[in-house]
């Protein structure tokens, strides 16, 4: 939980606007959906950053700006000080081995037609200055040891393989580079509750292990909450509220965090009785035609008249300890409330 | 709500081996073709076919192509004990010039599908794979050859070609011209469908080149519906092989052709039946044999159908 020093991700004001086209033969631009909307933020090494948000916020749009699986509008990714949003060819190869994926589904990230050797060996034919030929069989194994898998089964065909084990092929390939950041897209939510909590338990193994830094996505507030030492909460392609762990969970300022804190199911009867429930109105604004000012003033119960004149920045509210978007921004324990 | 909602638990059990069959798409298609008699059927037919064509002096003590053994005062004479299936208007062995017929029949097959397959394969990957103006560059292009009917296009082109240089090169030519932009059009649509899928975004991630992209990942899985459609032609090339031959635009005499030799006794039909009618049923037995294959084919690798 290391929090000085050079920060191994800057991510600042990302923007990513996929065009609206119209027209058959002369294409023009009606529009854009606006799937990510300036964010920034550092992850520092050895941290885990959670960012939660409902459906169509954003989110996965994120992770693949963060791998370069997209190109964003405009805004910067630096990873140990490295432009990954405009390298190319050599240069953005890389920076690849420093931020590797794990994708949210087990049984399409992995391609049904290479065994297990080659999925998790392929990091190594792709930049193969990273291991000589001949040893990489053996770091093949190691990795697969590294991820509890059998490495006997080095021959063996993705099918053959359980959900749980499949994600730890899939942990295995990530791993392979020795990248300092890993970006998991809703690694877990895929799975048996019962095989995520092996899933968290050996990312967080390997985070200590090899001081990984994740930028951890998932929809589950309580995984999230188990992992991460900050959290970043999305709505519409901005981040609304970014802190601490305890400061989101346990004091967090914006409306939108606070209705999302209140419909986490609460396992204890009594607690359940007590709790507040904020239930949100209406839907999500189409993120092609956002909301002027405050994104969430349409669905909030606080919206006064400046939401909608003057968009909310990104910073520190008075009364507050953490950066939150909203005007009447104010510490609302929903979780503990009486 | 406690601190931690989730707890540790024993490490996954890793499952004990059982040694059950592979369940690769291949391997569970090769298990189903070995279990179904069309596929038998039709791959022991096809079998016997490649091996007339490729040793015909092992099913025939006649050499066909020596016009020494044809005899004019036997011309047209029924099924008889030496000529099993009668003589044809110059006194020929039918039987030994329908042993000797088969090869160009599984040539003009094999390679036109060969050539269709790379080609439409290849152009089909480089299409959906790049898309954008590739794409709209190969299917127009494409689109173009395939409106042409293509019986008349076929006639066209070996018109062009003329007679003194028409053989199995040019018909199989002809055939592949106007064929190629159906495989075209399936491996493109295959190729499309594979590469958005996750294992290819994670190869991009991993920093993959679009050579790697294509050959590891695409390929292995967009192949199978172009698998389909080449064993379908085998049987569609032959019958048009035939059909051109017939119209007199495709193989010449003094080459043993199936439609050649139906073209030849058609006008004497009611006369002497078993020169038309013994290449016209290695003709049907032939392209059964493949069309069967390719539909077994097809049921094997359509995971639909299962």
């Amino acid at each position: 939980m290391a929090s000085n020093g050079e920060p191994i991700l800057q991510v600042r004001d990302l923007v990513k606007h996929f065009p609206l086209n119209q027209g058959i033969v002369v294409k023009r631009q009606i529009g854009a959906i606006k799937a990510v909307d300036g964010v920034s933020f550092d992850l520092h090494r050895g941290e885990t950053l959670g960012i939660v948000g409902e459906s169509g916020c954003g989110k996965s749009t994120l992770a693949k700006l963060l791998m370069a699986l997209e190109t964003p509008t405009s805004g910067s990714v630096r990873v140990a000080g490295n432009d990954l949003a405009h390298a190319k060819g050599a240069e953005l190869k890389r920076i690849r081995r420093n931020i590797q994926m794990v994708m949210q589904d087990p049984y399409t990230s992995l391609n049904p037609r290479m065994t297990v050797g080659d999925i998790v060996g392929e990091p190594f034919e792709i930049h193969s200055e990273v291991a000589p030929k001949g040893d990489r069989r053996k770091k093949v194994q190691d990795l697969l040891e590294v991820v509890g898998l059998n490495p006997d089964h080095i021959n063996r065909y993705p099918h053959q393989f359980s959900g749980g084990q499949r994600q730890r092929i899939g942990i295995a390939r990530g791993l392979a580079l020795q990248p300092e950041i890993i970006v998991c897209d809703e690694p877990v939510s895929a799975l048996d509750v019962s095989i995520q909590a092996q899933v968290i338990n050996l990312l967080e193994r390997l985070q200590n292990e090899f001081d990984l830094a994740y930028i951890f996505i998932a929809h589950d507030l309580s995984v999230v909450r188990h992992i991460s030492d900050r959290v970043a909460v999305m709505y519409l392609g901005k981040i609304v509220e970014i802190g601490k762990d305890t400061q989101i969970y346990d004091r967090p300022t914006h409306p939108y965090t606070q209705a999302l804190l209140s419909a986490v199911p609460v396992p204890d009867p009594e607690g359940r009785e007590n709790r507040e429930r904020i239930i949100l109105q209406g839907d999500p604004p189409s993120p092609a035609n956002p909301p002027s000012g405050c994104r969430f003033r349409t669905r909030c119960w606080k919206a006064q008249e400046i939401c909608a004149e003057e968009e909310p920045l990104l910073q520190i509210r008075p009364g507050a300890d953490h950066p939150s978007a909203c005007h009447f921004a104010e510490v609302h324990d929903v979780v503990h409330a009486s | 709500m406690s601190n931690s909602t989730i707890t540790a638990s024993p490490a996954e059990n890793t499952k004990p081996e059982k040694a059950k069959k592979p369940a690769s798409l291949w391997s569970d298609a090769w298990y189903d073709l070995r279990h179904s008699k069309v596929f038998l059927f039709g791959a022991a037919l096809a079998l016997l076919l490649v091996i007339i064509a490729a040793f015909p002096s092992l099913f025939s003590s006649v050499d066909a192509f020596n016009p020494s053994t044809c005899d004019l005062s036997r011309a047209r004479d029924g099924i008889e004990s030496a000529h099993w299936f009668g003589s044809d208007n110059l006194g020929c062995d039918t039987y030994s010039r329908v042993i000797y017929g088969a090869r160009v029949s599984i040539i003009v097959g094999i390679v036109a599908t060969l050539a269709t397959s790379i080609v439409g394969g290849f152009l089909g990957l480089l299409a959906g794979f790049y898309g954008k103006w590739t794409d709209v560059l190969l299917s127009r292009v494409a689109e173009i050859f395939f409106a042409i009917p293509s019986i008349l296009g076929a006639l066209l082109i070996l018109a062009v070609i003329g007679r003194d240089n028409a053989g199995i090169g040019s018909v199989v030519l002809a055939l592949s011209v106007l064929a190629w932009p159906l495989v075209l059009r399936i491996m493109r649509a295959a190729v499309i469908t594979t590469k958005s899928q996750d294992y290819v975004l994670a190869a991009r991630a991993l920093g993959a080149g679009p050579v790697r992209i294509m050959v590891r990942h695409i390929l292995p899985n967009a192949v199978a519906p172009v698998i389909v459609v080449t064993t379908m032609n085998l049987g569609v090339f032959i019958a048009a092989e035939a059909a051109l031959s017939f119209l007199g635009v495709g193989i010449q005499s003094p080459d043993i052709s199936w439609g050649l030799m139906i073209a030849d006794s058609r006008n004497r039909f009611l006369e002497a039946p078993a020169p038309l009618l013994f290449p016209a049923l290695f003709l049907s037995i032939t392209v059964l044999a493949f069309v069967m294959l390719g539909d077994a084919v097809r049921d094997a690798l359509d995971p639909k159908l299962r």
